[in-house]
């Protein structure tokens, strides 16, 4: 058997008949026992992405396969074998909670006793042993991620997918699932996770890649990334735009990237946070311009893609996004 | 919350065939929509409470002004029986929409069920509310004098020619159902389908009163055709080939609608 989880070869997704492409030549490696990360802005096409190794689509070109299958030619095989949730958390909200397990099991074509066990296993674990018997309607957005990831680990996969898992969640949340998932990895699972924030790309994942507009544009291990980039961002805001554009020339050199001008605030991304700042400062000082603010805050994803790519993540439906906005609309109502 | 997520209990898949596999998954999927029935209030007043108010409005408030030959309760019955199984069918539309917008069916595509148990299951709890509903209207009707003259076997033969007939045309409604955007249009697009069937047949008026060029149609269309058969064979009346000519429209039914909705739900995502 492969080495690799998932081995994807130039996958190619177009929809609306080739007008758009949601997936351009995506090629990837996911080593076993490890979180994977797949990192991008809304419409980058990780959901994409993430159907396809699910077999919820068929690629328009390229190959993968999951755990050694094919997932055109051998998707019973490859179902067999993975665990998908997501942002969404598809439970049936007319279910309890171990009802909604009960039934994943058993379409998961285990054996009746096993599923009522392992059931009540994972809601005591995820701690909904309270909750078993509500209808999930009823749950909280935490609670119903928690339930959404314990129906995907019903069968107990080697593999499990995480479409955003904790977009949308309050940060305790947050925290939870992020703790589940490393236990999970520990235990020996694989996970392949999509996520829009940075920062659960590096609390959670080995090694990331970057989708933009259905590209790999980045990939390499978080630390990789982030010493690309720089470890912090300093902000600096001026009084008008004319100081703004003023002091760009007089603060290169602190940053390896060239100052990022937008109206009267100038972004660096630098190493030593206090140490650069403090050199900026003097320099403005000397040159006698005041400011009106100055920040040192954590890189966000805005500013991964700013470095890598010149442009702005973009917000919002992209066109890749096309086929799920569908569902995106109603469940968007819902949360 | 404990963290020790680590089953104790390795996972046993039950050795059994494709065929066994495939009916477990159906009846996994229909339990659960019948689960959902019970649950949401609205869909078991949609169900169940608003055909007993078609029996009373039609008993005691239209059925006065309406002459049809024989007690105009015995002649209702039968129509609301077959009037309440197509408006029901409404539901079979409305859930496959509902699943598809919240991201179910996508769930289940992801797992190793047979993946025609998700039009199965549907079709099959809709079966088995329509069965449910044959009992109350049944009983409802036998309290507002309902008499019906056909013997047991006949009434037998009527409920199951209903049955299959509904069933047959529910995949018309699952086919709706996947084409719709969300179910408030899914249940929009049911609509001007369902009142010239059910309103413009013989299920509650006899089609003589009708304007001539009405009568074409309402004479002749499937949904008449059920309710002549199932009336002549509930009430024992001569009702020539209406019984021959349901089983022909509902197998004609499920050998264009079913595979139409299979298609739709294939490409469905």
């Amino acid at each position: 058997m492969s080495d690799f989880a998932v081995e994807a070869n130039n996958v190619v997704r177009t929809f609306k008949d080739g007008a758009v492409r949601a997936l351009d030549g995506v090629s990837l490696r996911v080593p076993r026992g490890q979180v994977f990360g797949l990192l991008g802005p809304n419409g980058s096409g990780k959901t994409t992405m993430v159907r396809i190794l699910s077999t919820i689509l068929a690629p328009t070109s390229g190959t993968a396969t999951v755990n050694g299958f094919d997932v055109v030619k051998e998707g019973d095989a490859v179902r067999r074998s993975i665990g998908l949730a997501g942002q969404f958390a598809t439970v049936d909200e007319n279910l309890t909670g171990f009802e909604n397990l009960r039934m994943i099991g058993r379409l998961n074509h285990l054996d009746m006793t096993y599923v009522i066990k392992r059931s009540h296993e994972l809601l005591g674990q995820f701690g909904l042993s309270d909750a078993a018997n509500r209808t999930s309607k009823t749950y909280s957005g935490g609670m119903r991620r928690r339930l959404d990831l314990a129906a995907a680990l019903v069968a107990n996969p080697p593999l499990l997918f995480l479409d955003e898992p904790t977009t949308g969640l309050d940060p305790q949340s947050r925290q939870d699932l992020w703790s589940i998932i490393e236990h999970l990895v520990e235990g020996g699972t694989t996970v392949l996770l999509t996520t829009q924030y940075l920062e659960e790309a590096d609390r959670l994942a080995k090694q990331l890649v970057v989708l933009d507009h259905g590209k790999i544009i980045a990939e390499g291990t978080s630390q990789q990334l982030k010493t690309q980039l720089g470890n912090t961002v300093l902000s600096l805001t001026f009084a008008s735009t004319g100081d703004a554009e003023r002091s760009s020339g007089l603060l290169s050199g602190i940053s390896s990237n060239p100052p990022n001008v937008e109206g009267t605030v100038i972004e660096l991304t630098v190493d030593q946070g206090p140490a650069s700042a403090a050199v900026a400062l003097r320099r403005l000082d000397e040159a006698g311009i005041t400011l009106a603010g100055l920040a040192l805050r954590e890189p966000s994803l805005d500013d991964v893609f700013l470095n890598i790519t010149g442009h702005k993540a973009e917000d919002g439906v992209a066109a890749p996004e096309v086929a799920t906005a569908r569902g995106r609309r109603a469940r968007k109502v819902r949360s | 919350m404990s963290l020790d997520i680590h089953t104790t209990t390795a996972p046993t898949r039950s050795q059994k065939s494709a065929v066994l596999w495939a009916i477990s998954d159906i009846m996994t999927i229909a339990r659960r929509n019948l689960l959902a029935l019970i649950r949401i209030p609205t869909a078991l007043v949609f169900s169940v409470i608003q055909p007993i108010m078609f029996v009373l409005l039609f008993r005691y408030v239209f059925g006065g002004a309406i002459h049809t030959g024989v007690d105009y309760v015995n002649f209702l019955i039968p129509g609301i029986l077959v009037q309440t199984t197509i408006f029901g069918a409404v539901g079979t539309a409305i859930g496959l929409a509902e699943d598809l917008q919240r991201g179910l069916i996508e769930r289940f595509r992801a797992l190793p069920m047979a993946r025609m148990a998700v039009l199965g299951g549907r079709t099959v709890s809709d079966l088995a509310r329509n069965v449910l509903v044959l009992v109350v209207i049944t009983v409802v009707g036998f309290c507002v004098g309902f008499r019906p003259h056909g013997g047991f076997v006949a009434y037998a033969q009527a409920s199951l020619l209903m049955l299959l007939f509904a069933y047959c045309l529910s995949w018309g409604f699952a086919y709706i159902g996947l084409a719709a955007p969300n179910s408030e249009t899914a249940q929009a697009m049911t609509f001007p389908l369902i009142f010239p069937l059910t309103f413009a047949s013989s299920i509650f008026v006899p089609v003589q009163q009708m304007p001539s060029w009405l009568q074409v149609f309402a004479r002749n269309q499937p949904v008449s055709q059920a309710a002549e058969a199932v009336r002549g064979l509930m009430l024992g009346l001569p009702h020539e080939h209406s019984t021959e000519l349901t089983l022909l429209w509902a197998l004609g039914a499920i050998a264009v609608l079913g595979p139409l909705a299979t298609m739709k739900f294939r490409r469905a995502a």
